[in-house]
């Protein structure tokens, strides 16, 4: 189980989550959405230590993140597989040294990690990239690699980073049937970061909404999509703020890109 | 004004601290010998070999000017093999390690500064971390002792072309036959000077790919942020290596 308690974090003057709570039960797809530069990549960064928290913690199978020696973190991370928004591929590397990378901390032979390897690219629809490099593939074809990168590890946790963003409706429709086909085979524990209800609405089990630097509302697919909280009802239609753009939940890009940058 | 001054002090502490910091977790990684060790020679040859061709470039033409510049200095009261002595002592002692310092600010500095900058802007550093391993023990350690055993080999063949160039410069353009600038370069040589030089080659090598490390993988922002990252790089190596040059002088060559 992974369960946010109380989490605060601030960048600077900006304040990006002021007491974020919600767990995630084994087995579940969570999908925790919300306007860009709410947060939802703050939180999902918190998971596996790359940020710590100002208030609040993160407990991943009972243990607090953020209290973890370097050892016991770099365990924990060994049963996390992080999707990154843009793959993070090591764009040095063939598809298959990428994907071999994580796999070679583990008391593995060559045959072993090549077997795992191909397995995971037929696993994303991409058998036989073994020897192409990431600069050559799309951007649907990169977050193919990042996801089969993930799962090559056969890891107990997937945190899903914006996975459908930037992509064609077609290619998102796709990544979202993968995260689908990715649970049903090894039967992971998800948590996805998105704005993209329709992907939402395929890939979860349940959905809760992040705003203002908390969760606003979270329930199952159908509680959202029937809810009435207006500010809920808002982002899930996609409809402008009637008091303008400033009073939607989104900040503007500049603010988004801001936060990207102090998170670094 | 005051405020400035103030500001600027504390940034310069704050800036200090944080690469205190970052040394420490540095020399933490070092027991993760199974990550860095396969990285250093294919790093060794990036930093050191790779470096050759404009060490020697720059060393070459610092021995003609050298050559000629001493015969320029030396007029009827100094003897003319005196042209030796000084084309050996500077290169050996001051200008090899120290052109080819600054010269490889630019080029190692700046190149691991632009690549590990690139790396965590585009969360390839992240993406390490998640995969279990440490960036210091990943990327940094291997560029950094890289740096510090390649930088002196390098500087050891700039000081070697620097000569042979002074040589050729003297015997071709100047009234001196190489029986009397081998007699110069011997008359004042002691196997001090090459260790002098090559000491401080090793200190250059070190803060040079420390620095570039340090501020590569501090970068924020996308390519404006590498960018900045770049080229504070080279300003802040450049600078250090002048610090350390006096500071290599002050405690080395001092009169007891």
């Amino acid at each position: 189980m992974i369960a946010f308690r109380e989490l605060h974090k601030a960048f600077g003057p900006k304040q990006v989550l002021r007491g974020l709570s919600v767990a995630v039960q084994d087995g579940e797809t969570l999908v925790i959405v919300g306007g860009s530069g709410s947060g939802k990549s703050v939180a999902l960064k918190h998971v596996v230590g790359l940020l710590e928290p100002d208030a609040g913690e993160v407990e991943v199978d009972g243990q607090v993140v953020s209290r973890l020696r370097r050892t016991e973190l770099t365990e924990l991370r060994s049963h996390i597989g992080y999707v990154f928004q843009f793959a993070a591929l090591f764009d040095s590397m063939t598809i298959f040294d990428n994907l071999a990378f994580g796999l070679r901390r583990r008391p593995m032979g060559e045959a072993e990690i090549r077997t795992r390897v191909a397995e995971a690219l037929r696993l994303v629809d991409l058998p036989g990239a073994e020897q192409r490099m990431p600069a050559e593939l799309s951007g649907g074809m990169r977050k193919r690699v990042g996801l089969a990168r993930a799962i090559a590890l056969r890891p107990k946790y997937l945190l899903y980073d914006e996975p459908t963003t930037g992509l064609d409706p077609v290619t998102a429709a796709v990544i979202d049937e993968l995260m689908v086909r990715t649970r049903e085979a090894l039967g992971v524990t998800s948590i996805v970061i998105t704005h993209d209800m329709r992907s939402a609405y395929t890939v979860g089990d349940r959905i809760a909404m992040l705003y203002e630097g908390r969760i606003r509302q979270e329930g199952t697919v159908a509680e959202i999509q029937q809810t009435t909280d207006p500010v809920v009802r808002q982002f899930i239609e996609g409809r402008p703020s009637p008091r303008g753009p400033e009073a939607a939940a989104p900040p503007s890009s500049d603010e988004e890109v801001a936060v990207k940058e102090s998170q670094r | 004004m005051l405020a400035a001054v103030g500001r600027g002090s504390v940034g310069f502490v704050e800036e200090f601290g944080r690469l205190g910091h970052f040394l420490a977790d540095t020399i933490r990684a070092v027991a993760d010998l199974r990550t860095w060790g396969r990285q250093l020679f294919p790093m060794m040859r990036r930093v050191g070999v790779d470096s050759l061709p404009i060490a020697l470039f720059i060393s070459a033409f610092t021995g003609i000017v050298l050559a000629l510049l001493a015969s320029y200095i030396f007029t009827a009261a100094v003897p003319i093999y005196f042209v030796g002595a000084l084309v050996g002592k500077t290169t050996m002692m001051e200008l090899g390690p120290v052109l080819t310092g600054l010269a490889l600010a630019g080029r190692v500095g700046a190149n691991i500064a632009a690549e590990l900058g690139t790396m965590r802007v585009t969360e390839q550093v992240d993406a390490l971390e998640t995969l279990a391993y440490d960036p210091h023990a990943y990327l940094v350690l291997p560029r950094v002792i890289a740096g510090t055993l390649m930088f002196p080999i390098v500087v050891a063949f700039a000081m070697a072309m620097g000569i042979f160039m002074g040589w050729l410069a003297a015997t071709t353009l100047l009234p001196i036959t190489t029986a009397e600038f081998l007699r110069g370069l011997r008359l004042f040589y002691v196997p001090f000077d090459i260790q002098f030089g090559l000491i401080k080659a090793a200190s250059f090598g070190f803060v040079i790919t420390l620095i570039g490390c340090h501020l590569g993988l501090e970068t924020r922002g996308g390519a404006e942020g590498v960018g900045s990252a770049t080229t504070r790089t080279v300003v802040y190596s450049a600078e250090m290596i002048l610090v350390l040059d006096a500071f290599w002088a002050l405690t080395l060559l001092r009169p007891a």
